[in-house]
């Protein structure tokens, strides 16, 4: 080696990184996110926001029918009152904290069914991952809203048993998923060398798998929960799913879906059945921008030019 | 095309004028090639080399007017035989692809198209072209798989890239880049991916196939010997810029830039050979099978020195890795046995105490893959400290930065994660951490095939020192035979499962040689631009 | 015996099983059902002999698994049973054959799942492999994030807004597809136009955007850069070299996409009252009408278990590995 270059593993090239603070670089993160993902983080904000202060915010209650069925916008009722005489504006307020909240609980449960066992499933590799991938298999190729809707007609609709279906069958894909990137970890080098060193079982799973596999797993739960809030609300409209007199998006577009007729004569009236239609998917866009945001930031997923 | 047409031979073929090419990543343009030099005389070979993100494949395919997605060539003239490539339209620079210019990739088994015989990817190009009707361009295709040395060459054409070998595809698709006789192939890391003794019957075809067809070629690899071998120049690349070049003997001999000098630097390492008649480790008779399938190890005894190094030597499939995990105790084998301190170490990782455990540990060949990356050093280092010393709070973290002081970083390493380090400070990392549980046996695993030539000497010297110092002894497993002379005392050479061969280094690497050893030493690369026609013709004369 | 044969009876065998295991679900859902039903379907006035001759009827007398196999042998023979529905306390059966009930719905849905795929499969295979091919341009920004849009929205959104505007708005098309037999097929297209409408954005969006996913990933195969280093030219990279390796993704999005087009048809139809199965199904699930639901699940889960089945099948024979063994 010659005199001139000296060779200093400190010196070596790397990506130094200055070490900051979690919120500081959550901030930073935030800075660097594109328009589309704050478009969503304010909108997700807004929706968790009229759900939490529902009651404060709502002039009326969801089931008061003491007002004349069919009301105008304004004159009292912000966007009129419904078919038997509830007030519309109160209802879209308390149908976010219902349709938000079924839908918040159902993911948190699949994603507790789903994601132990998946974990469970790639760390042992035995027998039991055998007989849990195939059920998983079996259960896939029903599909789901067809699935929900014969278990629904087995033990009616309530809303726990709403809530129970739906995470159950939406848990398959959370297993599937929780197994495919745990496996992923577990033939990782440093799962080995834990092993090598003779960790216990818990602290592998705990210290060396779960990190690793927490950024895909959070943003699958944006997209399930995207899913499972689709699947909850067409549920509804349906009329198989939260049942009345709770109040809930899906259920409200069709108990005044008639009024779209009268579009020529009264076009508010006509739109009022869309506003809780188009809540639905402005929550699922703003979900969907975020995770992709997210899922963009962790994987170091390169644009393709 | 005949002769005449192409011209005398040195006449400039390829001129390239500063090139600078950016690649997009991280959000932004990032300069690749910054602003080369290229000229390129007809039937001459260029040899282009360079570590890994050095720019070559960027630069070799920029010479075909080709710049793969999500890189742009933002300014620089490629002139081919009087054409400017850099802004000739697409339609030009094809009618010149696969007929005057050609391109032989890394891996033939991904670069074949899966759907398609050999024999009719072969002769796209010159058909396609109208160079050839389909029965000429056959009757061609099968002559140039006879000059490629391919078995049953009238066949051979006629399966699919998956029921040939690699060795096979690799010297097909040569076949196939000659067979419209262009004027220039760009050879990118053609051997990388095969063993060394199927290297040799590669490199040989193609150095034949380049000379008979007076053909030029800019030859692209990481490796010096095996360019030393193809190129008449060499031109080094480091950071997308040009260090150096020259004429393939005076570069080998006379190196100018510090750089270049230092790719020489691993052989420059010689450590003379001791032995000891105090076994550490000794395997006995050991048979391994992976699952209830086929068996890898067949009867493996080895005895290993306290206090010295002993390389396991072979090829992919050779059961050199296999043996670690038998050691390791991740693969308890189906019969024989492994005597630590002449104890017997239970088959099974479950079975062993933890003071079994803490006295073998193991470095990787990919530190990347070794630690986890939501770890940061002290976490890493730190935790064998706690799992089998027991230290805590200050005394470990008084450990840590001795340690990291050993490997020679500094404290500011101390809370960073694994994304923040180079490639050779993780692999120190990783020593750091075998050496953090104070153990008797370090089992080293191909830990620098995946570093680049300057960093390679860094960690071997490394090993050294803490051998020196410690007494430790390592158990090295390696493929590249350069590394092994560098620093072991013993060398145990397996092939297909079993040992060949086990002896002092000097031993093993001087006659007289049992067949296999003889042909995987004689197979390895030497900085000696005559060492492949030497090699060649003493085989034939065999 | 050929790799190839092996690995279809396999994947076959593999269906069959899944076709089984989902029958057996499907048919333990009359198990689960609580005690008392037999009251719920009857009414409160039901008395005890007509009670326990409906149990009877139904079989549940029986042990389970005599029940399944006269089950299965019955849907094989097309007989999925008799409707809960039009019985009454005083014992008096107005009820229908299930398969009186569906056969006429199903062939309106069938209709409406065909009319629907004949225009969303070639279209969305178009636009997936044109933005795929002219990748980041406006053309491909703008369809994506239109597509993007369209995944995003319930259906019964896209449903009313497509009401709104070409039934209620503008009057170009009737806003309930209640067609009927008698109907000419002109004037079943006519009245289907908008179901047909809804479900083919929604489709479209999906399958166009995994054909673009499909088409890209294909496309950086290193030989594909081979090819177009040989001076290949694009349309020939794409017809000789992308295509023959691409059969077995693009079988698969259109499979995907015809199941999720079957499932789609539950709450399209139900906005449109359109009288087919999945309407069916929903009015079913409300009235608990146990057999007509049974017969409706297996219909669906059948269609999608075979949809994915011939997708599998397609990629095994397409595949060049199994195609030429070693």
């Amino acid at each position: 080696m010659s005199e001139t270059e000296t060779y200093s593993a400190t010196a070596e090239v790397a990506q130094v990184r200055q070490r900051t603070s979690r919120g500081k670089r959550i901030w930073i993160d935030l800075k660097k996110a594109p328009i589309s993902a704050w478009f969503g983080l304010i909108v997700i904000s807004i929706y968790g926001l009229v759900a939490v202060f529902a009651p404060l915010l709502a002039p009326y209650d969801q089931a008061d029918t003491s007002f004349g069925a069919y009301l105008p916008w304004g004159d009292g009722h912000l966007l009129g009152t419904d078919q038997i005489g509830r007030d519309f504006f109160s209802r879209l307020i308390y149908g976010a904290r219902n349709t938000i909240g079924i839908a918040l609980a159902t993911t948190l449960l699949s994603f507790l069914v789903g994601g132990s066992l998946g974990l469970m499933a790639a760390i042992s590799r035995n027998w039991i991952d055998q007989v849990l991938s195939r059920l998983v298999d079996v259960l896939m190729a029903i599909p789901s809203l067809i699935f929900a809707l014969m278990l629904l007609s087995i033990f009616g609709s309530t809303t726990w048993g709403l809530i129970v279906i739906i995470a159950i069958l939406d848990s398959t894909r959370v297993f599937r998923l929780t197994r495919a990137v745990s496996l992923n970890v577990v033939v990782m080098d440093y799962v080995e060398v834990a092993q090598l060193r003779g960790e216990k079982l818990g602290w592998v799973m705990r210290r060396e798998i779960l990190p690793n596999i927490l950024p895909p797993l959070i943003a699958e739960f944006g997209l399930r929960f995207s899913f499972v809030f689709l699947t909850i609300a067409a549920l509804s409209f349906l009329g198989v799913g939260i049942q009345p007199p709770t109040a809930d998006w899906g259920s409200m577009v069709r108990e005044n879906a008639s009024l779209i007729q009268f579009a020529k004569y009264d076009i508010l009236g006509a739109i009022t059945p869309l506003l809780p239609a188009a809540a639905i998917a402005l929550l699922t866009v703003a979900v969907n921008f975020v995770v992709d945001w997210f899922l963009h930031k962790t994987s170091g997923l390169k644009d393709e030019h | 095309m005949n002769t005449e047409e192409r011209g005398e031979k040195g006449d400039v073929l390829l001129e390239m004028k500063n090139i600078v090419i950016d690649g997009w990543s991280d959000e932004r343009w990032h300069q690749i090639i910054r602003g080369v030099d290229l000229s390129l005389g007809r039937g001459e070979v260029l040899g282009l080399i360079g570590e890994s993100g050095a720019g070559k494949s960027t630069l070799g395919l920029a010479a075909m007017g080709f710049v793969r997605p999500g890189c742009r060539l933002t300014s620089g003239s490629i002139m081919f035989d009087g054409m400017e490539l850099s802004t000739a339209s697409e339609p030009e620079k094809r009618r010149l692809w696969g007929t005057r210019i050609a391109y032989v990739a890394q891996s033939a088994a991904a670069a074949f198209n899966p759907a398609h015989r050999l024999i009719d990817q072969t002769i796209e190009s010159s058909v396609r072209h109208d160079l050839m009707n389909e029965a000429e361009a056959r009757e061609n295709a099968i002559s140039l798989y006879a000059a490629m040395q391919l078995p049953e060459p009238e066949t051979i054409g006629f399966r699919y890239p998956h029921q040939v070998s690699g060795g096979q595809l690799q010297r097909a698709m040569t076949a196939m880049a000659m067979a419209s006789r262009p004027d220039l192939i760009i050879f990118d890391e053609p051997t990388t991916a095969l063993d060394v003794t199927t290297q040799v019957e590669v490199l040989a075809a193609m150095r034949d196939a380049i000379e008979q067809f007076n053909t030029a070629a800019i030859y692209i690899t990481h490796d010096l010997a095996v360019v030393a071998q193809m190129a008449d120049t060499i031109k080094v690349l480091r950071y997308g810029e040009e260090m150096e070049e020259a004429e393939t003997r005076k570069m080998l001999t006379h190196p100018e830039h510090p750089y270049t000098k230092s790719l020489w630097s691993v052989r420059s390492i010689q450590k003379p050979a001791e032995t000891s008649d105090d076994y550490i480790l000794e395997i006995n008779g050991v048979d391994a099978a992976y699952g209830k399938g086929l068996k890898v190890l067949h009867d493996v005894s080895i005895k290993v020195p306290r206090g010295r190094t002993v390389a396991i030597v072979g090829e992919s499939g050779s059961g050199k890795s296999t043996t670690a995990r038998v050691i390791t105790g991740l693969l308890p084998p189906v019969a024989g046995e492994v005597l630590f301190d002449g104890q017997a170490l239970p088959p099974e990782l479950r079975q062993r105490s933890r003071a079994q455990l803490q006295h073998i540990q193991m470095i990787y060949q990919m530190a990347d893959t070794a630690m986890n990356p939501k770890q940061t050093v002290a976490e890493i280092i730190g935790r064998p400290l706690e799992f089998y010393l027991n230290l805590r709070g200050k005394a470990r973290e008084a450990r840590i930065i001795q340690l990291l002081d050993l490997i020679e970083l500094d404290e500011s390493f101390y809370d960073r994660l694994p994304t923040e380090l180079s490639g050779g400070q993780k692999q120190r990392i990783c020593i750091a951490r075998a050496v953090a549980a104070e153990p008797e046996l370090i089992i080293c695993d191909e830990v620098t095939s995946a570093l680049d030539q300057i960093v390679q000497e860094g960690i071997l010297k490394l090993l050294l020192k803490l051998q020196r110092d410690f007494g430790m002894t390592f158990v090295f497993i390696t493929h590249d035979i350069a590394t092994v002379k560098a620093i072991s005392d013993e060398i145990v050479v397996m092939y297909q499962g079993r040992v060949v061969e086990q002896g002092l280094k000097d031993a093993i690497l001087s006659p007289p040689f049992p067949e296999y050893t003889k042909l995987l030493l004689s197979s390895v690369p030497e900085m000696d631009p005559d060492w492949l026609s030497n090699l060649l013709a003493e085989r034939a004369g065999a | 015996m050929h790799p190839i044969v092996r690995t279809v009876i396999q994947r076959l065998l593999m269906g069959l099983f899944t076709l089984f295991v989902v029958s057996l679900i499907i048919f333990s859902s009359i198990e689960l059902l609580p005690g008392d039903f037999g009251e719920a379907v009857l009414g409160q006035a039901a008395t005890e002999e007509t009670v326990t001759a409906f149990r009877r009827e139904l079989g549940l007398d029986q042990p389970a698994y005599t029940r399944y196999f006269q089950w299965v042998a019955g849907v094989v023979q097309g007989d999925f049973g008799t409707s809960f529905s039009g019985r009454a306390a005083s014992g008096i059966d107005r009820s229908r054959d299930v398969v009186d009930l569906i056969a006429p719905r199903l062939e309106n849905t069938l209709f409406l799942a065909v009319m629907t795929a004949l225009i969303a499969v070639p279209l969305a295979l178009f636009l997936g492999i044109t933005t795929a091919l002219y990748r980041n341009t406006i053309y491909d920004r703008v369809v994506n994030a239109f597509t993007l849009t369209t995944i995003a929205t319930p259906e019964f959104f896209v449903a009313y807004i497509l009401i709104l505007f070409f039934a209620s708005l503008y009057q170009v098309f009737p806003s309930l597809a209640n067609i009927e037999q008698s109907m000419s097929f002109g004037e079943k297209i006519y009245r289907s136009a908008l179901p047909s409408l809804t479900l083919t954005l929604v489709i479209v969006a999906h399958m166009m955007r995994m054909t673009r996913a499909a088409i890209i990933n294909l496309l950086a195969s290193p030989y594909i850069e081979m090819a177009r280093l040989k001076g290949v030219s694009s349309r020939r990279v794409i017809l000789k070299h992308a295509l023959p390796n691409a059969w077995a993704p693009i079988a698969t999005v259109i499979a995907f996409n015809l199941a999720y087009l079957v499932v789609g048809v539950v709450v399209v139809e139900v906005v449109f009252v359109y009288p087919g199965i999945g309407q069916l199904m929903v009015d079913a699930v409300r009235t608990r009408d146990i057999p007509v639901v049974q017969a409706c699940a297996l219909f669906f889960a059948g269609t999608y278990i075979i949809l994915n089945l011939v997708a599998d099948i397609i990629g095994i024979i397409t595949n060049p590995r199994l195609l030429h063994p070693r």
